[in-house]
C-alpha cells in the first residue's frame, strides 16, 4: 500500500476560505509525518477532509491509486482512522467499553474472545490498564486523550490521523504516546500524520514535517530543513533559532 | 526514552475483569427476567377472584383443565392485562432509552417530544367531538385518533429536522413547543366538554390497562419484534453516539441518519403505547435511568435492561393498582409516579456516579 497524497484541496466555511489548493506528494509509509502550523491554520480541517467528514470544494485525496472520494463514508473511515482527541465524557461507559467500540467498528452485537484479548492488550500497552473499569465521565483531560490514542491504535487502518494527541499530557506521557504512535506506524508500515503544536516534539518524533499556514502548505521536508526555513518564523510570527541538543536532537527556540 | 516498566494490571487481568463484568450483566438481565415472570404471575393471581398461584400456572399451561369461570378470568381478563403491562412497559422503556441516547438528554422521554400530549389531544377529539380521524375503525376510534395525532406530531418533527438539520437541542425545543401547543388545544376542548365527557377524558389521560385485549397485546409484541432488532443491529452506533457526535462520526456513524431512523422507531413505540393505555408518565424516563445506573450505557446491556425495567415498573404498578384498595383498580398513571418516584430518588441519592453533569 503506497502512501496518502493530496492534490489541490480547497475548502471554505461559508465565504471564509480555510484551505486554498493544499497538496502534498505521497507520504512515505512507516514514517511519521508531523503537520505543524499556527492556530486556525486549517490543520483539523485538513484532517477532516482527508477522513471524508467534510467535503472539499475542489481537489482530491488519494491513497495509492485509490481516489478516496469514490469510497462510501463507512469504508473510507475504515481505511483512514481519524480520532478527535476529546470527547464529551458524561456517558456511563467504561474505558474498556469505549475501546471495544473502536475495536468493533460498529460490526455485530457479539464480542468475541479475540476482541476482548485485543482490547485488553491495547489498554495494557497504552498504560491505561488500571483505568479499564473506570467510567469515562470520571477521567481527566489527559487520561481521555490517552484513551483516544488507544482507541485509534486498536483499529487496523492504512492511514492514521492524530489531531493534537499530546496537548493535555505531562512530559512523560507526551514522550510515551508519541513513541507508541511512531512505533505502531513503523510496525504496520502505514501512513501516520500527527498535528502538533510543540515544535520540539515534532522535531524529535517526526521523520517529515509539513508546515501549514494561511490555508497553504508553506514548507515541507525533513525536520532539519523545515525548522531552519524562513517560512517557519514568518508563519508563526516569532524569531526561531534551531540548535542541537545534548543527544544530537534538534532543539527549537522561539523569541 | 528509558524503557519504563508498564504499571497496572496485566492484559490477561484486564480481560478477566471485562469477562466478569459481562457475566454479571448476563446474570442481572437473567434475574430481571425471572422477577418479571414472578410479577406477571402475581399480577394474574391478584384481584377479587381468588385463585392460587399453583392453579393459575396449571390453567396457563393446560387451558383445558380450567372451569369456565377460571378460563374467563385468567385467559380473557387477567392475562391480556398482565402481558399488556409487560409489553407497554418494555416499549416505553426502550423508547425512553433511545430518545435519551439520540437526543443526548437525560430528560427525554415520550412526554418531552410532545407525543403523549398529542395522543391525549387525539383522544379528546374522539371523546369530546366524536370525530374519528380514520373512518371505519368502530369502537377503537379513541385509540386510533390518539395514535394518528401522535404519529402526525412526530412527522412534523421529522419535517422540521429536514428543514433545520438534526440537532438534539432543536428537536427537544420543537418537542416542548408541541407539548404546550397540544396542552392548549386540549384545554380548549375540555372547556367545551360536558361533565361526562370531561370525566371520560380525564380517566383516559390517567392511563389504564383495563382496555387490554389479546389483539392489542399482539400489536405491541409485533411492533417490538420489528423495532428491537433494528436497535440491536445499531447497538454499537448508538453506544458510539454517547461519546459525542464527533467521535461517532469518526467511527463511521451517519449521525443524522441514525437519529432520524431511531426517532421513527421510538415514535412508533411510544405512539402505540400511549394510545393503548393512556398517558403514563415516568416509565419511559425512569426505566432507562435505573438500567443505566446498574449496567452503564453499553447498549448490549442498556437496551435489554431498559426494556426489562420498564416492563417491571408497569407490571408492579398493575399489581399495586389492584391491591391498594380491595375491589378498586386505580388508574396506573398515578401509581407509577407515586410508587416509582421515591424509589427513583433513593437510587439517585445512593449512587456514586453521576453521568449527566
Amino acid at each position: 500500500m503506497s502512501g496518502l497524497h493530496v492534490t489541490g484541496l480547497d475548502f471554505a466555511y461559508g465565504s471564509r476560505p480555510i484551505l486554498k489548493g493544499v497538496g502534498f506528494a505521497p507520504l512515505p509509509t512507516g514514517k511519521l509525518t508531523a503537520l505543524i502550523g499556527p492556530n486556525a491554520s486549517g490543520k483539523s480541517t485538513l484532517f477532516r477532509l482527508i477522513a471524508g467528514l467534510l467535503k472539499p470544494n475542489g481537489g482530491q485525496v488519494h491513497l495509492g491509486d485509490q481516489d478516496l472520494a469514490k469510497l462510501s463514508t463507512r469504508k473510507r473511515l475504515q481505511q483512514v482512522c481519524f480520532m478527535p482527541q476529546f470527547f464529551t465524557a458524561n456517558a456511563a461507559l467504561t474505558v474498556f467499553d469505549v475501546v471495544m467500540m473502536a475495536q468493533k467498528q460498529l460490526r455485530g452485537w457479539k464480542v468475541s474472545s479475540a476482541d476482548i484479548d485485543a482490547v485488553a492488550e491495547a489498554l495494557h500497552r497504552g498504560g491505561i490498564g488500571h483505568l479499564s473499569e473506570a467510567y469515562v465521565s470520571e477521567l481527566s483531560g489527559g487520561q481521555s486523550q490517552m484513551i483516544s490514542v488507544v482507541q485509534a491504535l486498536v483499529r487496523r487502518s492504512d492511514v492514521y490521523l492524530f489531531d493534537e494527541p499530546t496537548s493535555a499530557l505531562d512530559l512523560r506521557h507526551q514522550l510515551d504516546v508519541l513513541g507508541r504512535i511512531r512505533d505502531a506506524i513503523a510496525d504496520r508500515q502505514v501512513t501516520g500524520l500527527v498535528a502538533l503544536h510543540d515544535l520540539n516534539l515534532a522535531a524529535r518524533f517526526a521523520d517529515h514535517l509539513i508546515l501549514l499556514g494561511e490555508g497553504r502548505i508553506l514548507a515541507e521536508g525533513p525536520p532539519d530543513t523545515v525548522l531552519r526555513s524562513d517560512a517557519i518564523a514568518r508563519t508563526y510570527g516569532v524569531e526561531i533559532e534551531v540548535t542541537e541538543g545534548p543527544r544530537r536532537d534538534l532543539l527549537v527556540h522561539a523569541y | 526514552m528509558p524503557d519504563t516498566p508498564l504499571l497496572g494490571p496485566s492484559a490477561s487481568d484486564i480481560a478477566t475483569g471485562y469477562r466478569k463484568s459481562i457475566t454479571k450483566r448476563i446474570l442481572i438481565v437473567g434475574s430481571a427476567i425471572a422477577v418479571l415472570c414472578l410479577t406477571v404471575l402475581l399480577d394474574i393471581v391478584s384481584g377479587p377472584f381468588d385463585a392460587s398461584i399453583g392453579r393459575v400456572i396449571q390453567v396457563i399451561l393446560q387451558p383445558t383443565v380450567a372451569t369456565t369461570n377460571e378460563a374467563v378470568v385468567i385467559w380473557d381478563l387477567r392475562l391480556p392485562v398482565a402481558l399488556m403491562a409487560v409489553a407497554v412497559g418494555a416499549m416505553l422503556g426502550v423508547a425512553g432509552a433511545e430518545m435519551q441516547t439520540i437526543l443526548n438528554n437525560p430528560l427525554a422521554d415520550p412526554f418531552t417530544l410532545g407525543l403523549s400530549s398529542a395522543a391525549s389531544f387525539g383522544a379528546a377529539l374522539a371523546i369530546v367531538l366524536g370525530w374519528s380521524l380514520i373512518p371505519g375503525v368502530g369502537g377503537l376510534f379513541v385509540t386510533v385518533n390518539a395514535f394518528v395525532v401522535a404519529m402526525l406530531t412526530s412527522l412534523g418533527l421529522f419535517a422540521f429536522t429536514r428543514l433545520r438539520g438534526v440537532s438534539p437541542e432543536a428537536m427537544i425545543l420543537v418537542g416542548i413547543a408541541m407539548l404546550f401547543t397540544f396542552n392548549a388545544l386540549l384545554m380548549f376542548l375540555q372547556y367545551g366538554a360536558s361533565e361526562i365527557q370531561l370525566a371520560q377524558l380525564i380517566f383516559w389521560q390517567m392511563g389504564s390497562l383495563a382496555r387490554a385485549t389479546w389483539e392489542k397485546v399482539g400489536i405491541c409484541v409485533a411492533l417490538l419484534a420489528v423495532v428491537l432488532p433494528y436497535f440491536v443491529y445499531k447497538s454499537w452506533a448508538l453506544t458510539a453516539l454517547r461519546m459525542g457526535e464527533d467521535k461517532a462520526a469518526a467511527l463511521g456513524v451517519n449521525v443524522s441518519g441514525l437519529r432520524l431512523a431511531v426517532l421513527a422507531g421510538v415514535s412508533l413505540l411510544s405512539a402505540v403505547a400511549v394510545s393503548f393505555v393512556g398517558a403514563i408518565a415516568f416509565v419511559g424516563l425512569v426505566g432507562p435511568h435505573i438500567a443505566r445506573m446498574i449496567v452503564g450505557e453499553d447498549q448490549r446491556g442498556f437496551l435489554p435492561l431498559s426494556a426489562l425495567c420498564g416492563a417491571l415498573i408497569l407490571s408492579g404498578t398493575s399489581i399495586a393498582s389492584k391491591s391498594i384498595t380491595p375491589g378498586v383498580v386505580y388508574p396506573i398513571g398515578m401509581i407509577t409516579s407515586l410508587i416509582g418516584i421515591p424509589f427513583f430518588i433513593s437510587l439517585i441519592l445512593t449512587q456514586r456516579k453521576r453521568h449527566w453533569q
